[in-house]
C-alpha cells in the first residue's frame, strides 16, 4: 500500500489530481458549517448580481440565490451522486462479470449475449429510456446512469476473468481441493482487483459528467434542489446576457472531472505499470548509442565485433547486458554464440544493426564493423541502407516475427524493394523464386497466403526466404528453431546449412543447444553472463572444453542413445547483469575458483585458434565432475 | 499393482459450436490405452498438437473426458471431484510462475492442500510445509515472498513442493523443465529422482525433448496426432524404434557428431483434425507407407519384449 | 466477403430483437394505467378506449410486445399526442438532422483523433506528444454541454464568427453554406471528448504495436521509418482502433443530446428530451428504438471494414 502511494504521488500530475480533489471533496464536506446564506433563498430584487458583489462573492443567479453557497451545494450533491451511481455499477457489472467469466459455457453465453444487446445501445439512449419510464428525479437518473454502465464494467471484468480461470494457478487450486467458491474469493478476486479499482477509478469522472448531464437536460435533480448539472442547465437561458451564472458551475464539473481524470490515470499507472500508455516506450529505429571512451579502429573484416558493450537502464539499474564481446566472421563460415537466458547473446545480436529495444538499451562501448566501416558511429540511413541488404536477420517465434495483416508475397517484395527500385511485375516472380529457394512447395499459391496460414515449419521457411532476398553478405540468426518441433527443427537447419553452402554466406547463429552448435557450427563462442568465456572451432571446444562453465553446461545436457541416467547439475544461479560480481562471474558457481578469481578483470586469453577466459582453466578430463 | 489404467480414453472437442449448430467434433485424443505400473517413470512424448497435455489434463479431473475410463490405484476416476482425487494424483505444471497465484505468499499457496485435502490445523501445516522445504532444498524464508521474486528453477521447486503437500503419490510432470535452462533443468530433474526414491512415487513425465525423456523414464510411449503409435522400454525405443515416425524424431534430434542431415520424410505437415484421414495418420507422412496405411488405422501390436508399436510396415531389426 | 456481410447481418436479428424487447421492458416499468400514461393531458375517456383497442394495451404483457412488435414492422411507431403527428414521421424529420451533426463530429474526431494518436505515438515524450496528451486531458475533461456554452460566448456573442443556435438562418437561409456556419460549433463541441479519446487509444495502441516483433523484423529488413510507422504499426493499430471508433459512435450519438440542446439543433436528441418532459411515451419509445436500430446497423459497418482490414477475421 505505501508503495503503491510512493508510486502514484512520484507521478506529480496524480498528486496535482489528488491535491484538487482532496480540496474539493474538504470544502463540500465542510459546507454546511460555513457561514453561508440558505442556497433555496430566493430574493427577486437581487436578480443576476455580478461575482464580488457584497455578501455575494459569485454573485447571485435569476431568483437572486447566492451562488457560491449554490455552488457548493451542488457540489456536494452531483459528487455523492456520481460516487453512489459509480459504486453501483461497479459492484454489480463486475459480480457479473466474474460469474460469467469464471463459470464459462452456457451461462456465460447467455449473460454476455444480454449484456451485449445492452451495450448495443447508444448509453444515453438507455438512460434517457429509463428516466423516461421511472419519471425525472435525481434518484432516477443515478439508477440510470449506474444502469447503462453495469454492461461496461461486466464485459470488462468479464474478460480479465475468462484469462485468469485458465492460469495454471486456478488448475492448481482445483486439484488441491477448492471449490469454485473459494476459487473465485481467493484466487480470481484477488487478482481482478486491480483492475476493477483501475476501471472504476478511469470511469467516475465520467458518470459525473453523466448525472450532471441528465440534470442539464432537466431530467435529474428537481428544483428547488440542484446539482451542477441543473444550476447550468437553468442558467443557460441568461447564458448570453449573464454569462457568469453558467461558467460558475461549469468550471466546478471541469475541475472535479479534470482532478478525478488525473488521479484515474495515476492509479491505473501505479497499479499497473504495463497498462501505463507512457511506460510502454516505443523502440527508436536505431538503438541509442552513448560511447564514452574512444571506439577501436574498425576491423577489415567481413563482420566484426569490439569489445562491444550493451546496457538496459532502467530507472536506477544498469543492465550490463553486453560486457565487451569481440567477435568475426568471415564469408561462407558458421559461427555460433550459445549461452543460457540472460547471457546476452541475442542483445549481442542486435546490437550489430541497432536492433536492441532503445529506450531502455544503449550501446555503450566497442565497434561493430562491416567491411571496414563502424555500424555503431553510423547514420540511421547509413545504419538502414544495410539492414536487410548486406546484414539480414532471422528471428525465433515466426508467428509474432510475420506481419500478421500482409500477405507473405507482400512482405517478401517490401524487403526487396526497400533496398532498391524493382518492378512489381518482376518482384512478384522473385518472391516466388525465393519460396521455392527455402523447398516451400506450390510457391506461386504460397505467396497469396498470411502468415496465420500457415504451419509454425513454413512460416519460418519465410523468414529465411525474407532474409535471402537481397542476397546479404551476412545473416543473423536469433534462435530460429527454439520454437519449432525437433523434426521441423532438423529440416530448417539442414536448409540453412544448404544455403549457406550454395551461396557462401557468413552465418551468426544464436542458441542455447549444443547439438545444433555441433551440426552447424564452424566455429563457437560460449557466453556467460554477457560475456564471451570461451571461443574456438567447435569440434575443438566440444571434444576439450577449457573453460569450467562449458565443460559443466555440456555435462547438464543430456544426450540421446545414453538411457536412464543421472544428470550433472551445475548448483546455484548465473548471477543477475545488473549486480555482477568483481572477478570471474561463473567464480561463485565454479569448485576451481581461488581468491584471485574475485579480483579485477580476468581477460580473454588467445591460445591459437582458441581462447579462454580463466585463470585456470581445465583440460579435458582433468575434472572428474562431482555431484 | 497398477497405479494407473487407462482404458479407450477419448477426448472430442467441439469447435465453431453456435447457438442454431453443433459444430464440428476434433478429436485430439483417440482412443488411448494403457497403464502405468506403480513407481515406474513413464515417459511421454509427442509434438505441438499430438494430444499429450490433453491427456494430462484429463488424467487429473481437470478435463472431462469424452469416452473411456481412467483407474487410479484402482479406483475409477470420478468426473465430478477433482478434490478427492487430488490426494491420489497431482500436476506439476509447465509454466512454474504462472502456476503459482501471483498475490499469494509462498506460505499461501503451500498450505491450501494441507487444509483442504488433508484438514490439518496449524501447527501441523507448519510442521509439514518445513519438512517438505526441506526436501525440494528450498529455505524456509521464501515462504513469507511472493511468486515474482523467484527465479523459473527455484519456482518449479515450489510447485513440485506444493504437488508433494497433497502427499499424492502420483504425479503428472507437464513438460516441468522445457521452460528452464539447460544447467537448472539439470538441477530440478536430479530432484525429482530423488524425491521418487525418497517417497515412492509414480511419474508420469511428459516432455517434447527426447533426450530428457530417455534419461528419466523407464518405459517412453510416443504419441503421434491423438494416437499412442509406439509404446516400449526407454534404452529400447529410441535405438530399435519400430515406428517410422519415432525413428523421426530420434533421427531429427541435433546429436553432437552427427553430421547434419534432415532425416527423409515426404511432408511435415501433420493431417487436418477437422478431417482426419481414414488410415494411419502418419501415412502421409511416412516414406514406408503402403496402400493398407492409407485405409486402415493400425492398432498397437507387440514387436519385442513389452515394445508395443501401432504399424503396418514395422521398422525390423 | 458477401458471405461474412451476410453472417454479420443475420447475426444482427437477434441483438435487433432484444433492442425491442428492452425498450418494450423498461416502458413497461411505467407505473399506473399505460393508456393514461401514454395519453397524459390527452386521456379522454374517447382516446383512452381508442389506444387500448389499437395498442392491445389490456392485454397480457407478452401479448402487446408482440402486437407492437407486430406494428412496427409495418412501421406504425403509432402517434405522437403532443405533436399530433405519426411518431415515425417525426422521428426521420429529426434524424436526419441529427445524422448531419453526430456524422460529421464522427468523422472529425476519427481523422483528428487518429491523427493526434499516431504522432503522439511517434514523438513519445516530445514537445508535441506533450501537448496534445495536456490538450486530450482537457478535451475528456470538459462538459461537452459547458463547451458548446462557452464556445457560444467567445465565437458567437463576443467574436460574431458563427450564428448563436439552430440549423439554419430563418431568414433567407437554407442552402448548403448557411448549415456549414451553423454546423461548425456544435460539430465541434461534440467532437472534443471522442476526439480526446480516439487520441488517447490511438496513442496506446500504435506504442503496444511499436513493440511487437514484426516491427523489429520490418526495421531489420531496412524499410524506411516513416513507412514503418505508417504502415506497419498504424495498419496492426487500426486493428485495435476501429472498435473504439465503433464505440465513440455511440458516445457522438449521445453526447448529440447535450449539443442540440445548447445549439437548439432540430435533433433526434432534443426530441426525446422534450418527448420525455412532455410524457410522450410513444415518442420515446419509437425514438429510441429507431436510433438503437441504426447503431447497431453502423456497428455491421464497423465489423465488415474491421474484416476488410484483418484477414484473420474470416477465418
Amino acid at each position: 500500500m505505501i508503495q503503491f502511494l510512493n508510486l502514484l504521488f512520484r507521478n506529480r500530475l496524480a498528486g496535482l489530481g489528488a491535491g484538487m480533489l482532496v480540496l474539493i471533496l474538504l470544502i463540500a464536506l465542510i459546507t454546511p458549517v460555513l457561514p453561508l446564506p440558505d442556497p433555496n433563498i430566493t430574493a427577486t430584487a437581487d436578480r443576476f448580481m455580478s461575482p464580488f458583489s457584497e455578501g455575494h462573492l459569485l454573485g447571485t443567479d435569476h431568483l437572486g440565490r447566492d451562488l457560491l453557497s449554490r455552488l457548493l451545494s451542488g457540489t456536494r450533491l452531483s459528487l455523492a451522486v456520481g460516487v453512489a451511481a459509480a459504486l453501483i455499477a461497479t459492484v454489480i457489472g463486475s459480480s457479473i462479470g466474474i460469474v460469467a467469466g469464471f463459470l464459462g459455457g452456457r451461462t456465460d453465453n447467455i449473460i454476455m449475449r444480454l449484456v451485449d444487446m445492452l451495450m448495443a445501445f447508444p448509453y444515453i439512449l438507455l438512460a434517457l429510456a429509463i428516466v423516461a419510464a421511472l419519471g425525472p428525479g435525481l434518484n432516477n437518473a443515478l439508477i440510470a446512469v449506474a444502469a447503462v454502465n453495469v454492461p461496461f464494467f461486466a464485459r470488462n471484468i468479464r474478460g480479465v476473468t475468462v484469462g485468469l480461470a485458465n492460469k495454471e494457478f486456478v488448475d492448481a487450486a482445483r486439484l488441491n481441493g477448492m471449490s469454485n467458491g473459494q476459487i473465485i474469493f481467493s484466487e480470481i478476486l484477488p487478482n481482478v482487483l486491480p483492475v476493477i479499482v483501475i476501471a472504476m477509478s478511469t470511469t467516475i469522472g465520467w458518470m459525473i459528467l453523466e448525472t450532471a448531464g441528465l440534470s442539464f437536460l432537466g431530467l435529474g435533480s428537481q428544483p428547488p434542489q440542484a446539482d451542477l448539472g441543473s444550476m447550468l442547465g437553468e442558467a443557460r437561458a441568461a447564458l448570453i446576457t449573464f454569462p457568469h451564472t453558467s461558467v460558475v458551475p461549469g468550471i466546478m464539473i471541469f475541475l472535479i472531472v479534470m482532478s478525478i481524470n488525473l488521479l484515474g490515470d495515476g492509479v491505473r499507472d501505479a497499479i499497473d505499470p504495463r497498462l501505463k500508455s507512457g511506460a510502454l516506450s516505443r523502440p527508436l529505429p536505431a538503438t541509442i548509442v552513448e560511447r564514452k571512451e574512444v571506439p577501436p579502429t574498425p576491423d577489415k573484416d567481413l563482420l566484426s565485433l569490439q569489445e562491444l558493450r550493451t546496457e538496459f537502464h532502467v530507472g536506477e539499474r544498469v543492465y550490463k547486458a553486453v560486457g565487451g564481446v569481440s567477435l568475426k566472421v568471415n564469408k561462407g563460415e558458421c559461427l555460433g554464440i550459445i549461452g543460457e537466458s540472460g547471457s546476452g547473446k541475442s542483445v549481442t545480436a542486435l546490437s550489430v544493426m541497432g536492433l536492441v529495444a532503445s529506450p531502455p538499451g544503449k550501446i555503450v562501448g566497442g565497434t561493430v564493423s562491416f567491411q571496414g566501416k563502424d555500424l555503431v558511429g553510423a547514420s540511421y540511413n547509413e545504419l538502414r541502407s544495410l539492414r536487410g541488404d548486406r546484414v539480414a536477420y532471422i528471428f525465433q517465434d515466426p508467428l509474432s516475427t510475420l506481419h500478421p495483416l500482409y500477405t507473405v508475397g507482400d512482405q517478401l517484395i517490401e524487403a526487396m524493394q526497400a533496398h532498391r527500385s524493382v518492378p512489381q511485375k518482376d518482384a512478384q516472380a522473385r518472391a516466388v523464386e525465393l519460396l521455392e529457394a527455402v523447398r516451400i512447395p506450390n510457391a506461386a499459391q504460397r505467396v497469396k497466403n498470411y502468415p496465420h496460414e500457415m504451419s509454425g515449419g513454413m512460416r519460418q521457411r519465410v523468414s529465411i526466404a525474407m532474409a535471402l532476398a537481397n542476397e546479404p553478405d551476412v545473416i543473423i540468426a536469433d534462435e530460429p528453431t527454439t520454437a519449432l518441433d525437433v523434426t521441423v527443427q532438423a529440416q530448417i537447419l539442414s536448409l540453412l546449412n544448404d544455403l549457406r553452402r550454395e551461396r557462401d554466406l557468413a552465418i551468426v547463429f544464436i542458441t542455447h543447444d549444443f547439438g545444433v552448435v555441433a551440426q552447424l557450427c564452424d566455429r563457437v563462442a560460449v557466453m556467460y553472463a554477457g560475456q564471451i568465456v570461451e571461443e574456438g572451432p567447435t569440434a575443438a571446444i566440444l571434444d576439450d572444453p577449457q573453460h569450467p562453465y562449458t565443460k559443466r553446461l555440456m555435462a547438464c545436457v543430456p544426450e540421446l542413445g545414453g538411457g536412464k541416467r543421472e544428470l550433472h547439475a551445475i548448483a546455484g544461479l548465473p548471477p543477475a547483469v545488473d549486480q555482477l560480481p568483481q572477478g570471474c562471474a561463473f567464480a561463485a558457481r565454479c569448485e576451481f575458483a581461488q581468491e584471485v578469481c574475485r579480483q579485477g578483470g580476468i581477460m580473454l586469453e588467445p591460445k591459437g585458434e582458441r581462447a579462454v577466459r580463466c585463470l585456470f582453466p581445465v583440460n579435458a578430463d582433468q575434472i572428474e565432475v562431482t555431484l | 499393482m497398477n497405479a494407473l489404467e487407462v482404458k479407450d480414453l477419448t477426448k472430442t472437442f467441439e469447435v465453431g459450436k453456435t447457438l442454431f449448430s453443433r459444430g464440428l467434433g476434433v478429436k485430439a485424443v483417440r482412443r488411448m490405452s494403457f497403464e502405468v505400473r506403480d513407481g515406474e517413470t513413464l515417459g511421454i512424448v509427442g509434438e505441438s498438437g499430438c494430444g499429450k497435455s490433453t491427456l494430462a489434463r484429463m488424467l487429473v479431473g481437470l478435463l472431462p473426458s469424452t469416452e473411456g475410463e481412467i483407474k487410479i490405484e484402482g479406483k475409477v476416476q470420478d468426473k465430478a471431484s477433482p478434490r478427492e482425487f487430488g490426494q491420489m494424483i497431482q500436476y506439476v505444471f509447465q509454466d512454474p510462475i504462472s502456476s503459482l497465484n501471483p498475490r499469494k505468499t509462498i506460505r499461501q499457496i503451500m498450505e491450501t492442500p494441507l487444509k483442504r485435502l488433508h484438514g490439518m490445523g496449524k501447527a501441523e501445516r507448519d510442521k509439514r510445509i518445513s519438512e517438505i522445504f526441506a526436501s525440494v532444498n528450498l529455505r524456509e524464508e521464501f515462504l513469507s515472498r511472493y511468486p515474482h521474486e523467484f527465479s523459473g528453477g527455484q519456482a518449479q521447486r515450489i510447485g513440485i513442493a506444493r504437488a508433494l503437500a497433497a502427499a499424492a503419490r502420483i504425479l503428472i510432470l507437464d513438460e516441468p523443465v522445457s521452460a528452464l535452462d539447460v544447467s537448472v533443468q539439470a538441477q530440478v530433474l536430479n530432484l525429482l529422482a530423488d524425491l521418487k526414491l525418497k517417497f515412492g512415487l509414480t511419474y508420469l513425465f511428459i516432455s517434447h525433448d527426447l533426450a530428457v525423456v530417455e534419461a528419466v523414464s523407464d518405459r517412453v510411449m510416443v504419441l503421434y496426432f491423438g494416437t499412442i503409435v509406439e509404446v516400449g522400454p526407454a534404452d529400447a525405443i529410441f535405438k530399435q524404434a519400430k515406428h517410422p515416425y519415432t525413428k523421426l524424431l530420434a533421427n531429427s534430434a541435433p546429436v553432437v557428431g552427427r553430421p547434419l542431415e534432415a532425416p527423409k520424410q515426404k511432408g511435415d505437415e501433420l493431417p487436418d483434425p477437422l478431417n482426419p484421414p481414414s488410415g494411419c495418420p502418419f501415412a502421409k507422412r511416412c516414406i514406408y507407407a503402403t496402400e493398407i496405411c492409407e485405409t486402415i488405422d493400425p492398432a498397437l501390436m507387440e514387436m519385442g519384449e513389452g515394445h508395443f508399436a501401432a504399424c503396418h510396415n514395422p521398422i525390423r531389426g | 466477403m458477401a458471405a461474412y456481410i451476410l453472417k454479420r447481418l443475420i447475426s444482427a436479428i437477434p441483438v435487433l430483437f432484444g433492442i425491442t424487447l428492452i425498450v418494450f421492458l423498461i416502458m413497461a416499468m411505467i407505473p399506473g394505467d399505460p393508456a393514461t400514461a401514454i395519453l397524459g393531458a390527452y386521456a379522454t375517456p374517447e382516446n383512452v378506449a381508442k389506444i387500448n383497442r389499437d395498442l392491445g394495451l389490456d392485454a397480457p404483457l407478452f401479448q402487446r410486445y408482440f402486437i407492437w412488435l407486430g406494428n412496427l414492422f409495418t412501421g406504425d411507431l403509432g402517434r405522437s399526442y403532443s405533436l399530433n403527428r405519426p411518431v415515425l414521421h417525426e422521428i426521420i424529420e429529426r434524424f436526419h438532422a441529427t445524422l448531419v451533426l453526430a456524422g460529421s463530429s464522427f468523422v472529425l474526431c476519427a481523422v483528428f483523433g487518429i491523427l493526434a494518436g499516431v504522432v503522439s505515438a511517434a514523438r513519445q515524450y516530445g514537445w508535441a506528444d506533450k501537448a496534445i496528451t495536456f490538450t486530450v486531458l482537457i478535451g475528456i475533461s470538459i462538459p461537452s454541454f459547458f463547451l458548446g456554452m462557452v464556445m457560444i460566448l467567445v465565437f458567437a456573442v463576443r467574436l460574431r464568427w458563427f450564428p448563436v443556435s439552430g440549423m439554419y438562418a430563418i431568414y433567407g437561409g437554407g442552402d448548403i453554406l448557411d448549415l456549414l456556419r451553423h454546423l461548425i460549433m456544435p460539430a465541434l463541441a461534440l467532437a472534443a471528448v471522442a476526439t480526446g479519446v480516439v487520441a488517447r487509444m490511438s496513442r496506446s495502441a500504435m506504442l503496444e504495436v511499436l513493440r511487437q516483433d514484426y516491427i523489429r523484423t520490418a526495421r531489420a529488413k531496412g524499410v524506411k521509418e516513416r513507412k514503418v510507422i505508417l504502415g506497419h504499426a498504424l495498419s496492426s493499430a487500426m486493428v485495435n482502433i476501429i472498435p473504439v471508433l465503433g464505440i465513440q459512435a455511440g458516445f457522438v450519438l449521445s453526447g448529440a443530446v447535450y449539443i442540440e440542446m445548447v445549439f437548439q439543433w432540430p435533433g433526434i436528441g432534443r426530441m426525446l428530451v422534450d418527448a420525455i418532459l412532455k410524457r410522450d411515451i410513444l415518442l420515446v419509445q419509437g425514438g429510441v428504438v429507431f436510433v438503437a436500430a441504426c447503431y447497431v446497423l453502423f456497428n455491421i459497418v464497423v465489423d465488415v471494414v474491421q474484416s476488410l482490414l484483418d484477414p484473420r477475421i474470416k477465418s
